[in-house]
């Protein structure tokens, strides 16, 4: 395998400029002839699809859920980037690519991240086009907040609801090309593999989740914008159904997967409340702006917190990272919470916890002003734990919440299957090792309202429409393999539930692969993930049959596919003997405790080939070439 | 606590369905509502039992996949709580729970508690939105929005989608739905344009459906999770009579 980065030659500032204008163009009367498949319908699945029905290219779009408009893009709370410098505090287009990559601890594509920051700008205006009610000034124009991991206000946002007004705009935009006719609209269909001709890919297999019908979809181009895998830790705060299927079933057909030990744990989160939980709740990010957090100083201080006055509690955040202070990265700040709580200063009756506390903001600014901003947070807040944060602070500790990892792609967003384009958080290509507040939603929308739509043209460009039937031998054949696969997990009927292995494999991924990580740990993890994979061939419980909506069904596919997966992000974990952003190797640390990160040996992005069932996948480096940036070791302080 | 659950059992959208009772028990007061399913679906699976069947999905309140009607009310009658936010806190030991699907023909059952909502998503096709392709808008800022327009627009936007109003409407009308998105449009500058347009599609649209006519009960005002006020009707009725009045 070559992993071709293709990163257009020139100065950073112009490569992006320089690449659309040397990209060949598809004529307008010859895209119709395209077909092209999106699978997933988040904000860069929806808006992929919407724009290339726009051009003219004929869409066919999947989601797994009863509407695109639910995708766990929705979810997102806080904010969306964008380098327009509205605030005059010094933001530019380079000042937002720099923190995006010191954000990332060095380990994302300076090109990638320097054209998102360029786009970010285009993302604020055409979503404001479609109608998307961001936060205004009296005087009419856009708001902004700041997030962690930067000292300028670009955030844009709509109330707490960013991510649900984005996609609401996306969906809206999707919905009137599917009115159209030009994208045609499959919900309640989950794709279980994806099919290449002649070592491209030519199309999926999707099983309909209410009749349980499985069969083939053929198109000139796939593009996977499925999201990410961070419920491989079974709690985490993505959506019930988000899975690593769609980017494993690629990967077992040949895509490198990059980076797949790179996960965010995000620090304000709902701390969990026992056994029975079914995932975890985050607090936007957003609320560092204004609240404060702390530890009581004493070990096992279990008094209320208004007992505990000023002197004895320990705003641990300010003390040690006195210029970011509580905005400090969502890594940092996470380690930071799991320190304190090791050290027996936790909060709240599991001791898993640390205090957000708003009580000075609501002295300095007034109630008023905190319900304004904040107004639904909080109320989230009460209804989940039954407590009033206006009068007591909140309880938060770090969940899983994103991943950086994902497909390798190109600068096109191309993996190295021709005609497999991977966009959003299923991709790996900008956030490095650490991904900064409010970008998430920024990089989704860049991919598939700017990138994708310049750069698929490239690749149908000069070909013919390639299209085979859905009626060649390698459709048939993939959906013989589907078809199994789904008879064999329903004829075990063994004594477990799905969710009782999903939570054990969970349990593991926490405990050995989670905030901190070291080689003991790791190696435990891969001998017992493959024991626990065994016992799920032979012991798990599927009930009810294929041709139903069967949600047990649904769920034991992708759990079959994590207890896979789990293996690949342990052994990227073990391979990478470094700290850098989310990714903490207890061995590799600095004197104060933070990420030591070796540029001279792993300066490079980890794209894993797969080698077969039982094999070990081989590994490929695509080293990261710095151009523009000096790498240095990041401080907060 | 220990609950008894009297739940809808549907096997397909063309069987009857019936009610079947359920016991869950160690119910935890911090669990919440879908979570106290989900341990009455493990203890089913156990015994070889199929699953309730049921939607949810973000499990905080925004996606708007789950729909379920508690007691006769549509998300269990919290105040601005969807059903996977509800939690068992606010029921007793002892308590006897009805569990339904929504109820609508425009809403057909699949299984169980599921239903087929994308006559939602053909509204919206057919005229929820602003007409603008990708790239071309001007700079964000070049059309200042007074701050009360967009917070107006804003309580509008944040309909999720679920269904409720529709389920808690004795005419199983939509109206709610229509108008939350005809006024998160039209109160801005840039869904100004096509207002007439919009509001005449959406409601013929919504007619063909099968939804009902809304005869202003408040109902859906009552069960909506987000909170969409009634008065957003009463502004789409203004715009529907002005569109007609324009004929366009």
């Amino acid at each position: 395998m070559t992993l071709d980065a293709k990163i257009p030659s020139g100065p950073l500032e112009k490569k992006w400029d320089r690449h659309r204008l040397e990209m060949k163009l598809v004529n307008p009367a010859n895209k119709r002839k395209f077909d092209v498949i999106v699978v997933g319908s988040g904000l860069a699945g929806a808006s992929a699809a919407a724009s290339l029905g726009e051009l003219g290219y004929n869409v066919k779009c999947f989601c797994f859920q009863d509407s695109p408009r639910r995708a766990h893009s929705i979810a997102a709370q806080g904010g969306i980037n964008a380098a327009k410098n509205y605030q005059n505090d010094g933001d530019s287009i380079y000042r937002l690519f720099y923190d995006t990559i010191k954000g990332g601890d060095f380990r994302a594509r300076e090109a990638n991240v320097y054209r998102l920051a360029q786009l970010s700008v285009n993302i604020i205006d055409q979503c404001v086009a479609q109608g998307v009610p961001f936060a205004r000034e009296y005087g009419g124009l856009l708001a902004n907040r700041s997030f962690g991991g930067a000292q300028v206000s670009r955030t844009f946002y709509a109330r707490g609801q960013t991510g649900q007004q984005l996609l609401l705009g996306a969906y809206q935009a999707l919905c009137r090309q599917i009115g159209i006719g030009k994208v045609q609209m499959f919900p309640r269909t989950e794709m279980l593999d994806v099919v290449l001709v002649d070592g491209q890919a030519k199309g999926i297999v999707v099983r309909n989740l209410v009749t349980g019908e499985i069969s083939s979809h053929a198109a000139d181009a796939v593009v996977l914008a499925t999201g990410g895998y961070g419920n491989v830790f079974y709690l985490s705060t993505n959506a019930r159904a988000c899975n690593v299927t769609a980017i494993y079933r690629a990967y077992k057909k040949g895509a490198a997967f990059a980076n797949p030990c790179f996960t965010q744990i995000h620090p304000t989160c709902i701390p969990v409340s026992g056994d029975h939980q079914s995932k975890l709740t985050l607090m936007s990010e957003s609320l560092r702006n204004d609240g404060r957090v702390w530890v009581p100083k004493k070990k096992g201080d279990k008094r209320a917190a208004h007992e505990i006055a000023e002197p004895e509690r320990d705003y641990y955040l300010e003390r040690k990272y006195p210029s970011y202070g509580n905005l400090a990265p969502r890594d940092i700040s996470s380690r930071a919470a799991k320190e304190v709580c090791d050290e027996g200063r936790g909060v709240g009756s599991s001791g898993l916890g640390v205090y957000l506390d708003f009580a000075d903001a609501i002295r300095r600014l007034g109630e008023a002003t905190i319900r304004e901003r904040y107004g639904n947070l909080f109320d989230m807040y009460q209804t989940i734990t039954g407590e009033n944060a206006y009068a007591m602070p909140m309880r938060i500790y770090p969940a899983v919440h994103y991943t950086m990892g994902g497909l390798w792609v190109d600068y096109n967003l191309m993996s190295n299957i021709p005609g497999l384009f991977v966009l959003g958080e299923a991709n790996f290509s900008d956030h490095g090792a650490n991904r900064l507040g409010a970008s998430a939603l920024m990089q989704g929308l860049a991919d598939g309202y700017f990138i994708l739509p310049y750069t698929i043209g490239q690749y149908f460009a000069g070909a013919k429409p390639l299209k085979p039937p859905a009626s060649r031998p390698e459709f048939k054949k993939v959906e013989e393999e589907t078809k199994a696969r789904t008879q064999q997990l329903l004829s075990v009927r063994g004594k477990r539930t799905v969710t009782s292995f999903h939570r054990e494999l969970g349990k593991i991924m926490w405990d050995y692969c989670g905030m901190a990580r070291n080689e003991a740990g790791l190696k435990e993890a891969l001998r017992r993930i493959p024991e626990l994979r065994r016992e799920y061939w032979h012991n798990v419980n599927v009930t009810g049959e294929n041709q139903e909506l069967n949600q047990a069904l649904e769920q034991a596919g992708r759990v079959a596919d994590y207890m896979e997966f789990a293996e690949l992000m342990c052994s990227d974990a073990l391979m990478r003997r470094e700290s850098c952003g989310g990714h903490f190797r207890t061995e590799f640390q600095t004197e104060e405790g933070e990420a030591l990160r070796d540029d001279a040996n792993f300066s490079f992005a980890a794209a894993w080939e797969y080698q077969g069932p039982d094999k070990p996948p081989v590994l490929h480096k695509e080293p990261l070439a710095y151009e523009e940036v000096k790498m240095s070791q990041r401080s907060y302080k | 606590m220990n609950l008894t659950l009297k739940v809808w059992r549907q096997k397909s959208g063309s069987s009857r369905g019936q009610f079947v009772e359920y016991q869950a028990k160690d119910v935890i007061p911090d669990m919440s509502f879908l979570e106290m399913l989900d341990v009455v679906n493990e203890g089913l699976i156990s015994g070889g039992e199929d699953p309730i069947v049921f939607d949810s999905d973000c499990r905080e309140g925004i996606c708007g996949m789950c729909s379920l009607v508690i007691n006769g009310i549509a998300h269990g009658g919290h105040r601005g709580t969807a059903t996977c936010q509800l939690h068992m806190r606010h029921f007793n030991d002892g308590d006897t729970i009805t569990i339904e699907p929504w109820r609508a023909k425009a809403f057909p059952i699949i299984k169980d508690l599921v239903v087929d909502r994308s006559a939602f998503d053909r509204i919206i096709q057919a005229g929820g939105f602003v007409s603008v392709s990708t790239g071309g808008a001007p700079d964000g800022n070049a059309i200042p929005i007074p701050k009360e327009a967009q917070e107006l627009s804003m309580d509008a936007a944040a309909c999720i989608g679920c269904g409720a109003c529709v389920a808690a409407c004795k005419n199983a009308s939509a109206m709610l739905f229509v108008a939350a998105k005809v006024s998160h449009l039209g109160l801005l500058p840039q869904g100004k344009v096509e207002k007439d347009r919009r509001v005449l599609r959406m409601v013929a649209a919504m007619d063909h459906e099968g939804f009902g006519g809304c005869t202003v009960t408040g109902s859906c005002e009552a069960v909506c999770p987000k909170e969409i006020s009634l008065d957003f009707i009463g502004l789409m009725n203004r715009e529907y009579l002005g569109a007609s009045l324009k004929g366009s």
